[in-house]
């Protein structure tokens, strides 16, 4: 019996330290929703170990409007239904007034229409179909680059590097389809040809019968658009079958790093794409503060290869807590008119959202500089024509 | 002509692939009729087992071969004694769902311990591929496709010229009649599932140095691995064998001719086709249903 009471009070004392512990810590939400687990969670995990490096970050330095910020991060297990799923759960359960999300474009134009059901704007980090801002969400923010964008950044590549005929692999995804549409037509409005279109599950592992088809197409450069992980089994592959061509992969969630340590001396003379150059942060817009994220990467002892993916969440946190104090209250619609004024500095260069879209339904992005970075003796380094 | 040589030594090499997923689970689905949806978590156990030994304990790559084969029949003698002995008398639903269980917890186990990021396995093998004429294949995938056809004889023996594999067969066609004559069902039930597990694990730690390791790698696996056996016909293993070249081949021709981007569906139009015409799969025999 004394042993019951005991137990009873010990249950009151700790529903007493709950309760008076919500009173203290009000805290303002921020949903975040990723694929930290299925095909992505590779990626997915590092996007969220960005944003909780800028969570404390801003967390230290007082965070926002008197509170502190608190993200909620949802595994959209790499799904569309469940990406649903969590946004539904993160406005409808915990209230969050504003989203960061979804990692792939797929992932993403499937929470899109939440958005304008709920009324709540989002953050978009990763994504780069370019759908997700023409088709009149004006609950869309964009801070990564569009597929578009980035076959521009590309255009004056084409001479240099004497491309004459281009073939093409990508996933049978938005992503995947998206950038060969806007990569071909830059190409093609350059006087390249365009030889073969190959496509593939994003889930396969085994591109034989694509390569064969490709090396029968006796292109000069093949353009690639996957994840890593496919990037990796797609140059060795390529090896294995002797196709002679230079490879560039586009996306920027390619992870050179990743590519040289696993595919070795496949992964030789490649180019590829990215956002943020952890091997040169000088270039960067912003050298400071990309020191400063790197810092705070290396200081939690996450993994090096997954630095050119974490800066968007992170940079996404910052303009996320930027519209928060401007809109001076966690109100979505306020933090939604306050995101087309947020200025930023952060690793994706100087962020500010311009309208895209048709009129009246515009959609925010973002214009992030594009870096091409080659593998050259296993190391990543600028390229040289 | 170059281009389609280099899709039928493709189709060849994937087809042992294939076979080799297709005839562990033959054992397990189409003999003993358990829908195993571990057997993706059990050739990604193949591979984290070869890449720890490997890639972290430096062990040689052959003998970890052989170690993970054995580790693989372990966990598989385990699953079946925790999960399954219990449910020898339950119906198929009830014993899906616990298998469907079964796979997220190993799915999610393995992210757990080794992350989502991809890991890769140095292989022994020259670097440089095998070149035949026009067409070429890397060394590594040639050592995969003769261990296959090994392990795939050694499985088609073990069921048909064994004693194990009478009582297998006796015990999965008729329980009942099967114990009377003296066959210790229990350790039947057991060991066809630990050698239907040790085959999956085969298959990952033979193809985790052939592609990269990672906790969702057993998904698509699985679902060939599904694909073959119900092409083949329940529970034979020339079937699956077969069936797994039948795949195969429809796979790389499909996506070299037609489209790409259907090549997965390549492989389930024409399973449709195929028991269209033939509702119990190539090749079961009538006796082996039920």
């Amino acid at each position: 019996m004394k042993m019951l009471v005991g137990s009873l009070a010990l249950v009151a004392a700790l529903a007493g330290t709950s309760l008076s512990g919500a009173h203290a810590q009000e805290t303002i939400k921020i949903g975040v929703t990723q694929p930290l687990t299925g095909a992505f969670a590779a990626s997915g995990n590092y996007v969220a170990q960005g944003t909780k490096i800028a969570e404390e970050e801003i967390n230290n330095a007082g965070g926002v409007l008197g509170k502190k910020i608190q993200l909620v991060i949802e595994d959209n297990k790499s799904n569309p239904t469940e990406a649903v799923t969590t946004v539904e759960k993160l406005i409808g359960q915990d209230k969050v007034p504003l989203l960061i999300g979804a990692w792939s474009s797929t992932l993403t134009l499937a929470v899109m229409p939440k958005l304008e059901e709920y009324k709540v704007p989002m953050i978009v980090e990763t994504s780069s179909s370019g759908k997700i801002t023409t088709s009149g969400n004006p609950y869309v923010f964009r801070i990564s680059p569009t597929s578009e964008m980035e076959a521009k950044a590309f255009q004056p590549l084409v001479k240099q590097m004497g491309i004459k005929k281009a073939d093409f692999l990508n996933t049978n995804n938005d992503f995947g389809i998206g950038s060969a549409d806007e990569f071909s037509k830059m190409l093609k409005a350059n006087g390249v040809e365009v030889g073969v279109r190959e496509t593939m599950d994003p889930a396969a592992t085994d591109f034989s019968a694509q390569l064969a088809k490709i090396k029968a197409s006796g292109g000069d450069t093949l353009f690639v658009t996957t994840a890593v992980e496919q990037l990796t089994l797609i140059l060795k592959q390529a090896k294995e079958q002797q196709l002679k061509v230079r490879v560039v992969s586009c996306g920027g969630s390619n992870s050179p790093d990743q590519i040289i340590a696993q595919a070795g001396a496949a992964a030789e003379g490649s180019f590829h794409t990215t956002f943020f150059p952890p091997w040169f942060p000088d270039v960067t817009t912003n050298p400071d503060v990309s020191k400063r994220y790197m810092d705070g990467w290396k200081k939690r002892g996450f993994n090096v290869g997954g630095l050119t993916e974490g800066y968007r969440g992170y940079d996404a946190v910052y303009v996320a807590v930027a519209a928060i104090k401007a809109a001076g209250k966690a109100d979505p619609e306020a933090i939604r008119k306050a995101l087309w004024d947020v200025q930023v500095k952060g690793v994706y260069g100087n962020i500010h959202f311009n309208k895209q879209g048709p009129a009246g339904k515009e959609s925010g992005q973002n214009v992030p500089t594009v870096y091409l970075v080659a593998v050259k003796d296993g190391k990543v380094q600028k390229p040289q024509f | 002509m170059n281009q389609l040589l280099q899709h039928l030594l493709n189709a060849v090499i994937l087809g042992g692939t294939y076979a080799l997923l297709g005839i562990g689970l033959t054992l397990i689905f189409g003999i003993m009729r358990v829908v195993n949806f571990t057997h993706g978590e059990l050739y990604a156990f193949g591979a984290y087992c070869m890449y720890a030994l490997v890639m972290r304990l430096g062990f040689d790559f052959f003998a970890s071969l052989l170690l993970a084969v054995a580790l693989g029949a372990l966990v598989g003698a385990v699953i079946e004694l925790v999960l399954l002995s219990r449910l020898r008398r339950a119906d198929i639903d009830t014993t899906m769902l616990v298998m469907i269980g079964a796979w997220i917890i190993m799915q999610n186990a393995e992210q757990l311990i080794w992350s989502g990021v991809a890991l890769s396995i140095t292989s022994p093998f020259p670097s440089n591929p095998l070149v035949l004429g026009p067409a070429s294949v890397s060394w590594t995938r040639v050592y995969v496709f003769v261990v296959a056809l090994l392990l795939i004889a050694g499985t088609y023996f073990l069921i048909n010229r064994t004693k194990l594999g009478k009582a297998m067969r006796a015990t999965f066609q008729d329980r009942d009649t099967a114990a009377l004559m003296g066959i210790r069902i229990d350790r039947i039930h057991t060991a066809t599932f630990a050698i239907g597990s040790s085959l999956a694990a085969a298959a990952g730690a033979l193809l985790g140095p052939v592609f990269v390791v990672q906790p969702t790698m057993g998904d698509l696996a699985a679902a060939k691995a599904f694909a073959v056996v119900i092409l083949g016909g329940m529970g034979s293993v020339p079937g699956a064998t077969i069936g797994g070249f039948v795949l195969a081949f429809a796979e790389e021709l499909g996506a070299g001719y037609i489209s790409s981007g259907y090549r997965d569906a390549m492989g389930f139009v024409l399973i449709i086709l195929i028991l269209l015409v033939r509702p119990t799969g190539l090749f079961a025999r009538k006796e082996r249903i039920g």
